[in-house]
């Protein structure tokens, strides 16, 4: 609604050069399959990740975008090259990251609320002063009076956002999302990308964020990552200068339509989207 | 306005379907109306075949003797060896034993073999093997090792039981959502939490599946157990009526041994309503 300066956003970047919170070399994954031998998910991956930033990743299905988000949670190995996290090399999860999957992932025989303090009981940390800080945090995405009920008695947007609670609960630097919104149905998804932008700006996290989505890569981020059909490289990375906060009609402006454009035939160079 | 419209379509539907528009009691409590009818049914039939019909006695006993049996073994005190009481005690006591025995070694067996994939795979062989084994053949070598007493039937209840929780709870380990896992190791589990907070949970649901099929076989067990040899029990009374080919205590016995295994086969699904509640409303596959 407020026209803010196109500058906005560049100006983070620009004042003081921000530490770069991940840093990928040549970071390549191969896997080796029983029927086809080696596949080549990832090929020499060079990017940063900097410290507050949202950076999406697009790409076709199968092109590797989940491999690389599995690989920065420290879930899956990568076979070559290296990858920092805040300055250490990456060997497994930490607490510093925490992951949003494609499906909620919520228990059902825990409450909304156990199932966000789920992380914390794992990392063994102390409970009780935890407790506040997810009744916040559920209160921010509208769940308050949700807490005690069973995941089975909440719609599929509200248990993505009690999802996304259980991952900031740890109070995580780095957010990674997997396609968080791609079960949603298109309207609920767009209230979801408004909502995530909001807490974003009030979490100040960094975020990656894996679509397939074009328009929804480009309203939410800083930059996006642009991926190659397999093997995934980066075909190339695009900066996002479009105001913030952002609004849903941003997507109806002459910028956002060439931004869509530029990544379109990007992704299309690569044998079409779908 | 839009109250008139909304009654107009609700008549036009519920006319075009050619259904009543109140809910008819035969469809919504099934099991209070037609079981009942049913059961009438049958027992009519019963009656007809032995007593306008003349089905012999020594075939098929009429259901009037059948009742008095069963209200005459059914009057005695629960002490009284004569009465099925004291019979239905043993019976249900050794089944309730073997079940929890077989069920708990096979439950856990069920997990190890599933944690350790090398075990799994080195004794997966064997257990195939032994399932194949009609079970109640190892029946008359029961009363070699353990004589006349209760151990015997324990023993053969509980390897009945064993392998439909062990099978359950190991397809039960297979269909953890791989999901489920990944969040457990972003967030640093231990394999003790891993295991305690993740996969034994998911697992319930076949666990139980289970034991209701192994709750059932646990009446069986228990009667082949006396079958071979006993001195008490449901099973040994079968032996005995049959033996003095008296048909009418004979059909009671059977009954009561029905209505026993129904039993526990509701009390397995009460206890899984407790602690399975949320299976069925979460669409997971809780009956395989």
């Amino acid at each position: 609604m407020q026209p803010m300066p196109a500058t906005a956003t560049s100006v983070q970047t620009e004042v003081a050069p921000a530490p770069a919170l991940i840093r990928a070399r040549g970071l390549s994954k191969v896997y080796a399959t029983a029927t086809s031998g080696e596949v080549v998910a990832l090929k020499n991956l060079d990017f940063e990740i900097y410290d507050g930033e949202f950076v999406s990743v697009v790409g076709q299905s199968g092109c590797g975008k989940s491999t690389l988000l599995k690989v920065l949670a420290g879930l899956l190995p990568y076979t070559a090259g290296s990858v920092e996290l805040n300055g250490r090399v990456l060997r497994g999860p930490t607490s510093e990251t925490a992951v949003v999957f494609q499906s909620p992932v919520l228990l059902p025989w825990r409450t909304v609320l156990d199932n966000v303090l789920l992380p914390i009981e794992f990392r063994k940390l102390p409970m009780a002063s935890y407790r506040r800080s997810a009744s916040d945090l559920l209160e921010m995405v509208g769940l308050r009076d949700f807490a005690q009920r069973y995941p089975f008695e909440l719609s599929g947007g509200m248990q993505q956002r009690a999802a996304i609670v259980r991952a900031l609960v740890q109070d995580p630097r780095l957010l990674l999302m997997d396609e968080p919104f791609g079960a949603l149905d298109a309207m609920t998804r767009e209230q979801m990308n408004l909502e995530l932008l909001r807490i974003w700006r009030q979490s100040r996290k960094t975020v990656v964020f894996i679509t397939h989505s074009i328009a929804e890569a480009i309203f939410l981020s800083d930059r996006v990552i642009a991926m190659t059909a397999r093997p995934g490289s980066i075909a190339e990375i695009i900066n996002i200068d479009l105001p913030r906060p952002r609004e849903l009609s941003v997507i109806n402006t002459d910028r956002f339509g060439r931004y869509a454009a530029r990544l379109r035939s990007l992704l299309e160079a690569q044998g079409g989207l779908f | 306005m839009t109250i008139q419209a909304i009654d107009i379509t609700r008549v036009d539907t519920s006319a075009a379907a050619s259904l009543p528009v109140r809910p008819n009691i035969f469809r919504r409590y099934p099991q209070l109306t037609v079981s009942p009818a049913i059961l009438v049914v049958l027992l009519a039939g019963w009656w007809l075949a032995t007593n306008v019909l003349g089905a012999p006695a020594y075939v098929i006993p009429r259901p009037q003797e059948v009742f008095q049996a069963l209200v005459q073994g059914l009057s005695r005190a629960p002490w009284d060896k004569a009465g099925y009481w004291y019979h239905s005690g043993v019976t249900l006591w050794e089944a309730l034993l073997g079940f929890a025995i077989g069920s708990a070694l096979g439950a856990m067996l069920g997990l190890a073999l599933s944690h350790w994939p090398i075990a799994g795979k080195s004794w997966y062989p064997y257990i195939v093997g032994f399932q194949s084994l009609p079970k109640v053949a190892l029946a008359p070598l029961m009363v070699v090792w353990f004589g006349f007493g209760l151990e015997g039937k324990v023993f053969i209840t509980a390897i009945i039981t064993f392998f439909p929780v062990l099978v359950n709870t190991m397809a039960g380990y297979q269909a953890v959502e791989p999901e489920r896992i990944e969040l457990a190791r972003s967030c640093n589990a231990s394999e003790w939490h891993l295991l305690t907070k993740i996969i034994m949970p998911s697992c319930l649901p076949f666990l139980f599946a289970g034991l209701g099929v192994a709750s059932v076989l646990s009446i069986l067990g228990a009667v082949v157990g006396e079958f071979v040899g006993a001195r008490a029990g449901l099973g040994m009374l079968l032996m005995q009526f049959n033996q003095s080919m008296e048909i009418a205590p004979l059909f009671a016995i059977i009954l009561l041994l029905g209505v026993i295994g129904f039993l526990m086969n509701y009390a397995v699904g009460l206890v899984e309503r407790r602690y399975c509640f949320w299976a069925q409303r979460a669409g997971a596959s809780a009956r395989i």
